[in-house]
């Protein structure tokens, strides 16, 4: 499968993952990851539920490490280092690689606050008005709030909130957004903005979503890993990625039957 | 399931109509006896009310503010409604303000400790667990132990002492809100936070901490009014004084300890203000009470 990967996935990579095992407790929850993520391209993780697809996104900017019984073996590179190596520093780390979740979560703060937090944590020197705007424009925020950027984050729609949560995460300028179904909780009006908002992203940023939603997979990723998961004799469910390729390959040719299976609708 | 098992009055087509069954009048009963019980509950308390006001209002002048206890007086006396108590308002804020001094910053520290730093790991219960063992201990006892620690080494009561035993009588009310408030905010606001990059000590500074505020100060507020109306453990570390004191380290008059020595006393004028202090102490409270819901409503 690897030699199958390489072959296809043929570009500058931002993440190298090489066998990794990733446990709670004893508890095997993803095994044998390998995987290359690509570079100004957007990968999906797809797969039915439980089958470790967020795990695997989170272990790319360290929130795992919020989980007490997390551990993980293998090694996650990231521009070839070693993510998990001791002399990472996690906050670091979740600079360059900025996550967007599934529920969008601004602070209760002003918008304008919410899209300065991460800025001034950094110390930012710069004009924030400035910096405050072109994330707002970037996040295709601008129109809908220029005229109440002292409002309330959370008072926004839930679509404005996800896209405020993209704009926060861009002004810290991460190298890489990594979205935990980023639109799950958002009405199809609003979850096509963000589709549209991570193709123009896509040029600046290397991005990798987790979706549940097979269409959004095939419209708007390059790459996708199909996640699948096994259960052993004591019920335990460990998930593995089962194939990955490019995502027209996944969607139109895929090799393994349990994929065709699954992008066709058949079952998960 | 036929629908012979069923009794003959829930046979199908039946009336939508009301009907007076042995069910609605047990229902009928039984919500008339919770309501008699829930006024029941509170005739405790609007009569203590009625008790207080009506024995205090008539004291109730500006003076009271401003004025010294006075010598007691026969009820003819032209001075029998003279004085106040002027010098125990100030006492109670004293004794009050150096205990919440004392307590919140320790408070919220540790309940910052107990909820985003050891949060479900031994020590934390460990400590949860003795923070209310700390909150069971009756008064009286914090104030024995403020006496020998504070009272016996400095050889004086003073206010002091009897802010410190507040201290530890208002710590595990702390302690124990400010944990819940902290524990309450969302934790996808905490995960929002460190996915943009901030260490752990910013993620509470920033954001947990201000979303939190409102509920630990309803819980700092509802501690500092119950500790203002305690009694027990100022008798013997603040004691009294029948003179203004701005000194902590000095004996000092509160409302409580006030109301202790004056109603016990033979002295007319002396029980009248009693009364009166009593009245003071008892809106001090409602109106901390009534902030504390204030704060919580406006959230």
């Amino acid at each position: 499968m690897t030699s199958n990967l390489q072959q296809s996935v043929q570009t500058d990579n931002v993440f190298h993952t090489e066998n990794v095992n990733i446990y709670y407790g004893d508890f095997l929850a993803v095994k044998e990851v390998n995987l290359d993520v690509p570079k100004n391209a957007i990968t999906a993780f797809i797969g039915p539920s439980g089958c470790g697809k967020s795990t695997v996104l989170r272990c790319f900017n360290r929130l795992n490490d919020l989980i007490k019984s997390f551990h993980l073996d293998g090694k996650i590179l990231y521009h070839g280092q070693d993510l998990y190596a001791p002399e990472i520093d996690a906050v670091e780390v979740r600079r360059q690689i900025g996550m967007v979740f599934q529920q969008p979560n601004p602070f209760p703060k002003s918008i304008y606050d919410n899209i300065a937090f991460g800025p001034r944590l950094l110390g930012y020197k710069g004009d924030m008005d400035e910096l405050v705007e072109r994330s707002l424009k970037r996040g295709a925020l601008w129109e809908d709030v220029k005229d109440k950027l002292k409002a309330m984050g959370t008072d926004i729609s839930g679509g404005q909130q996800q896209r405020l949560c993209i704009a926060r995460a861009i002004a810290v300028q991460p190298e890489v957004i990594l979205m935990d179904e980023p639109c799950a909780a958002l009405d199809p009006i609003s979850t096509l903005k963000i589709e549209d908002l991570m193709q123009e992203l896509k040029e600046d940023y290397t991005l990798v979503i987790v979706t549940h939603n097979m269409q959004q997979a095939s419209r708007a990723s390059d790459y996708t890993a199909f996640f699948n998961v096994q259960a052993n004799e004591k019920g335990q469910r460990t998930g593995f990625i089962e194939e990955y390729d490019r995502t027209e390959s996944i969607f139109q040719s895929p090799k393994k039957k349990a994929t065709q299976e699954y992008v066709s609708g058949r079952f998960g | 399931m036929t629908s012979q098992e069923f009794p003959a009055s829930l046979a199908k087509g039946r009336s939508l109509e009301r009907a007076v069954t042995s069910k609605t009048i047990f229902s009928n009963v039984m919500t008339g006896l919770v309501f008699a019980c829930a006024l029941l509950a509170l005739i405790p308390l609007f009569a203590l009310l009625f008790y207080v006001i009506s024995k205090g209002a008539v004291r109730l002048s500006p003076q009271l503010f401003t004025q010294l206890p006075p010598p007691p007086f026969p009820r003819d006396s032209p001075q029998f409604s003279s004085g106040g108590f002027g010098n125990a308002i100030v006492g109670t804020f004293m004794t009050v303000g150096l205990g919440s001094l004392i307590s919140i910053p320790f408070g919220i520290f540790a309940a910052i400790y107990l909820s985003e730093f050891a949060r479900d790991t031994k020590f934390a219960n460990g400590i949860n667990f003795f923070t209310n063992v700390l909150s069971g201990v009756p008064s009286i006892v914090m104030g024995v132990f403020a006496y020998s620690l504070i009272v016996l080494a400095t050889r004086s009561y003073s206010a002091m002492a009897a802010g410190f035993a507040l201290a530890v009588l208002m710590l595990p009310t702390i302690v124990r809100t400010s944990a819940e408030a902290l524990e309450a905010v969302p934790s996808n606001l905490r995960q929002a936070s460190v996915g943009l990059g901030a260490s752990s000590y910013q993620t509470v500074l920033k954001v947990i901490l201000p979303a939190a505020i409102p509920a630990i100060v309803t819980g700092i507020i509802l501690a500092i009014a119950r500790a203002a109306g305690e009694t027990a453990p100022i008798i013997f570390t603040a004691l009294f004084s029948n003179f203004w004191n701005w000194d902590p380290w000095r004996p000092t008059a509160t409302l409580s300890v006030l109301v202790y020595n004056f109603a016990i006393t033979p002295f007319a004028n002396w029980q009248e203000l009693a009364w009166a202090a009593s009245l003071v102490l008892i809106t001090l409270v409602l109106f901390a009470n009534v902030l504390a819901r204030w704060i919580i409503r406006k959230r």
